[in-house]
């Protein structure tokens, strides 16, 4: 079996009395692409940052190409970020900086590329999520949602990283749109060679990127496999939740009105 | 169940005494970032641009009448006492050491100030400083430093013109309104002013730039809650500002005057 490009051993992680984590064991493999499913408010996106370094977990191992990363120093951690892209629920694309230099923000201000190498590196970026140089032009106030993911998800690749995150990639687009970004997820993993980890509640976007899938529950990784065997998991959670049913083991917190 | 007075005093003071550690430790954290490259020159240029050139017409307005209406009520106090030469001196010295530097700062911590919060704080909730960190790029040198290094150094050049618009607006007053005659006006105004006058406002202005845009990056950098948030890191930002102002303006004025 490969060694783990990422791997996790027992990471809790609490706020206040609020236990979010509590102890994910999780390896991925190199060119594996993993999918974490999970209810709102389960931990998915403290998860993720913890891996990628923007949280800092209580307790547990991160390692990455079997670098441990948790309280890692300013210079090591800028030498595992070199290895991250990732995609923001919201794109989180830089408002005051137009579409190319969103794009070339990496390349530019990271790696010192020359600007007018980094801008042909943009276009070339934008190319590959189906933008033209004129969308370059643009601030990303004046794009629509789903351009600003695909740029976003240009941005991501531009550094050409080793490891990608995807963090509710199709949250608030059409169906249509929702697939079309699917679509470029997998493209752009599968060129770049990337390991990805992504998080979603959407079923139909998890059983398109991922390769596995790991359902989380209450700070725990209830369930994990093959994408192909999640209809078949015997897990009561897992059913309940690609099902998409009200009734089950998973209670919602709702007041009664 | 009511909460005791001392129970309430006791909070209080604990949530300040954090407040205030959590401030230095940014300060700190700051500072250290700032001595250490990449230093960021076209954000530095950007910040010195919105902090000094844009803050130039408020600033002008505000040092321009207060020069005025210092010429004018001491003209009308100082009459009494047949001191009306006085009024130069006045003028020159109030607005160098104390109005030029406390007023020219209180604008710029309201439009500067908020500004900064506003945008750090928007982009804080909206995870663009969580993409700068993914992008290896550390926020507090991309955002904090050159802010803070921009309002260091532009602060007492804005106040420097203030202080020039300001005594030009009491030789306007004094000449114009008041009947000086102008040469006496100069003469007098330059004969009674001191370089420290000048140099402990220039000081002043330096240490109130640091700390407004400490307010604005601090409060800006640890906004949380979508909008609201924000806009109680506008407010807290311009608050916070205007007291650290008026409080380090009395320990630095007794520094350099106290006898």
């Amino acid at each position: 079996m490969a060694p783990s490009k990422i791997s996790l051993r027992g990471v809790t992680k609490s706020f206040g009395p609020k236990k979010v984590l509590r102890g994910i064991d999780l390896d991925v493999t190199p060119g594996e692409s993993m999918v974490v499913i999970g209810g709102s408010g389960t931990g998915k996106s403290v998860l993720l940052k913890c891996i990628l370094g923007l949280m800092q977990p209580d307790d547990g191992s991160i390692k990455v190409d079997g670098v441990e990363t948790v309280d890692l120093g300013d210079h090591g951690r800028s030498q595992v970020m070199r290895k991250f892209g990732m995609l923001f629920q919201g794109g989180a694309l830089f408002d005051s900086l137009r579409v190319w230099e969103n794009v070339a923000f990496g390349p530019i201000q990271s790696d010192g590329m020359p600007t007018e190498q980094a801008r042909e590196v943009a276009i070339a970026k934008l190319s590959n999520v189906g933008l033209g140089p004129e969308i370059g032009e643009l601030f990303p106030a004046e794009l629509s949602g789903g351009m600003q993911k695909r740029v976003a998800l240009a941005r991501a690749i531009a550094r050409e990283p080793e490891i990608m995150f995807f963090d509710e990639p199709t949250t608030g687009l059409d169906p249509i749109m929702a697939d079309v970004i699917n679509d470029l997820i997998v493209k752009c993993v599968s060129d770049l060679g990337a390991t990805a980890v992504s998080i979603t509640h959407d079923m139909a976007s998890a059983r398109k990127i991922g390769h596995r899938i790991g359902m989380l529950h209450e700070g725990r990784l209830i369930w994990q496999g093959p994408v192909a065997e999640i209809d078949r998991s015997g897990d009561a959670h897992v059913d309940q939740f690609i099902h998409g049913r009200a009734e089950g083991p998973i209670q919602m917190q709702v007041r009664k009105l | 169940m009511s909460v005791p007075l001392i129970t309430l005093l006791g909070r209080m003071t604990l949530v300040f005494l954090e407040a205030i550690g959590a401030v230095t430790a940014f300060a700190i954290q700051a500072i250290r970032c700032g001595l250490q490259p990449p230093w960021y020159r076209k954000q530095i240029v950007h910040q010195m641009m919105e902090i000094g050139y844009y803050s130039l017409p408020v600033v002008g307005l505000t040092a321009i009448f207060t020069g005025m209406v210092l010429a004018l009520q001491g003209y009308t106090g100082f009459a009494r006492f047949s001191a009306e030469s006085a009024i130069p001196n006045i003028v020159v010295v109030s607005l160098t050491r104390e109005l030029g530097p406390v007023l020219a700062a209180l604008m710029v911590a309201g439009r500067v100030g908020a500004a900064m919060a506003a945008e750090i704080g928007t982009m804080r909730v909206t995870e663009q400083i969580d993409a700068l960190t993914t992008l290896s790029t550390n926020p507090y040198k991309y955002l904090v430093v050159p802010r803070l290094i921009a309002a260091v150094v532009t602060l007492p050049i804005l106040v420097l013109l203030a202080d020039i618009i300001g005594v030009l607006g009491g030789f306007l007053v004094g000449v114009y309104k008041l009947d000086f005659n102008d040469a006496a006006y100069l003469r007098n105004t330059l004969d009674f002013l001191q370089f420290q006058d000048v140099f402990s406002g220039l000081v002043k202005a330096a240490v109130f730039g640091f700390l407004i845009a400490l307010m604005g990056c601090y409060h800006g950098y640890t906004s949380k809650g979508g909008a609201q948030g924000v806009g109680m890191a506008t407010t807290s930002a311009v608050v916070s500002a205007s007291m650290l102002i008026l409080t380090f303006n009395y320990f630095i004025t007794e520094a350099f005057f106290a006898l």
